[in-house]
């Protein structure tokens, strides 16, 4: 089912995502990889505060291409999610809502999705220039050092995903291939 | 004896860097046709679409079609009756590539020590391979490899006895495993025979070779169709939703080895299959 979502994902708005529907999402965003989850979470253990406040936000694990003059930014499609497994669920107990990667995640972070009611979603590999048409403006937050893999927030229109794994643990990657070959006994 | 300068290889590493990085080959792009005509499951279809649409976008409007441009590859067929004037052939092909991921607007994803990781901020070096051939040509090969497939490549050393029917095993074992992670539908590298790292060289170079095109040997041939339907039967499909398309193509290639082994290699690379070459 093709659903329209606009930010912040409130607990209500996850819960009534599926896996396998498809998404168009628009709102505020914002960006982080391996390297700035783990200063993320390093800040958690000392205590301090995060520089963007996680609550109800969709963290979109990607490291864009520059923007070429008169554009948001540039290629943005997704990066594998596994590394990122590690902190999301510390992020998730601090009330971030939604992730979009690509790939399997790890037992935590499902365990983790389903008590905190979040959500996974799944942007398509490679589609990279097709996802950069979606994102309007980017502004860097923090960790300009890390160049692609800084943190940034993005106001995106329409930027297409899937739900894989749901608010109650329903994943597509298991879901879609038992139906696919069901489908072809 | 034929003589190329330096500043003509740069020149031409730069514009290779950004081609392969803008514009699909049309190999992979009949094939992804192909597989979406096939493609019976609905999801499957929309995604296969997507890729094509994203293809489009990227050579139309000069925009990396993966925001992962890579590690530079670079693959370089000397002729033995070519020199290279004016400096050093691996600064040149460095500079190129500088020069490429700066004014292409690439991603510089290329951090200078593996535990230190501090990015290097020009994409510099590259993973330059040299291979010096009878003649005076010099061919130069870039293919910006993405690590969300490179990461879920792997090598085993099989014993002899396991034969055949032990590396269908493991390169079905291989794909299974990396599921949705390196972005099918994928195209699998596959390197039989030499020795550990002869292998996995192998394999990368399978990468190379045209979608349209299968291996030389009718025996190698047979065995790259079928693994191309055993993978595809896994039912893992575009992305990991389920479908028919979970590869475009098995590429193998082989090497005498040793009595005592069987290496085999595999190197898994996205759809965003990305190569440029010059002929010197």
């Amino acid at each position: 089912m093709e659903k329209r979502i606009s930010t912040p994902l409130t607990e209500e708005k996850a819960k009534d995502l599926k896996a396998g529907d498809t998404v168009l999402l628009s709102g505020v965003i914002y960006t982080a990889r391996d390297a700035a989850h783990k200063r993320l979470v390093e800040l958690l253990e000392k205590g301090e505060e995060l520089p963007i406040d996680v609550k109800d936000q969709i963290i979109y694990y990607v490291g864009p291409t520059p923007a070429k003059p008169g554009m948001a930014l540039g290629s943005a499609g997704p990066t594998t999610s596994y590394r990122m497994d590690a902190y999301s669920p510390t992020l998730i107990e601090q009330g971030l809502r939604g992730m979009i990667g690509k790939g399997l995640r790890g037992k935590e972070v499902v365990d983790s999705i389903i008590k905190h009611k979040a959500v996974y979603f799944a942007a398509i590999g490679g589609a990279a220039a097709l996802i950069g048409k979606a994102v309007k403006k980017a502004d860097l937050v923090a960790y300009e050092d890390l160049g692609a893999e800084a943190i940034r927030r993005l106001e995106v229109e329409d930027l297409p995903v899937v739900v894989v794994i749901d608010s109650e643990g329903n994943n597509l990657y298991e879901i879609g291939q038992r139906q696919y070959l069901d489908s072809i006994k | 004896m034929k003589e190329v300068h330096v500043s003509e290889i740069t020149k031409s590493v730069r514009k290779l860097c950004i081609d392969a990085n803008y514009y699909l080959s049309d190999d992979v792009r009949d094939k992804l046709k192909e597989a979406y005509e096939n493609e019976s499951w609905d999801i499957a279809k929309d995604i296969l679409e997507k890729i094509m649409i994203n293809a489009d976008i990227a050579k139309n409007e000069d925009m990396p079609m993966c925001q992962d441009t890579g590690v530079t590859c670079v693959f370089v067929e000397l002729g033995q009756d070519v020199h290279v004037a004016g400096g050093s052939l691996e600064e040149a092909i460095n500079e190129g590539v500088r020069q490429g991921y700066a004014d292409g607007y690439l991603r510089k994803s290329v951090v200078k020590d593996p535990l230190d990781r501090v990015n290097t901020k020009d994409n510099t070096p590259a993973m330059i391979y040299y291979n010096v051939v009878p003649g005076d040509k010099l061919k130069i090969t870039v293919a910006p490899k993405g690590f969300g497939s490179e990461n879920m490549s792997k090598l085993k050393m099989l014993k002899p006895s396991d034969g055949v029917e032990g590396v269908k095993e493991f390169i079905l074992e291989v794909v299974k495993q990396a599921g949705p992670n390196p972005c099918p539908p994928i195209i699998v590298g596959v390197g039989i025979g030499g020795t550990f790292d002869k292998a996995a060289n192998l394999a990368k170079k399978s990468l190379l070779r045209p979608l349209t095109e299968r291996n030389s040997n009718p025996y190698y041939a047979e065995l790259e169709k079928e693994l191309l339907e055993k993978v595809n039967a896994l039912g893992i499909g575009p992305q990991g939703f389920g479908g028919k398309t979970t590869a475009l193509s098995v590429n193998i290639e082989y090497f005498p080895t040793h009595i005592a082994g069987l290496p085999v290699a595999v190197n898994i690379n996205c759809h965003a299959a990305r190569h440029a070459e010059v002929t010197f």
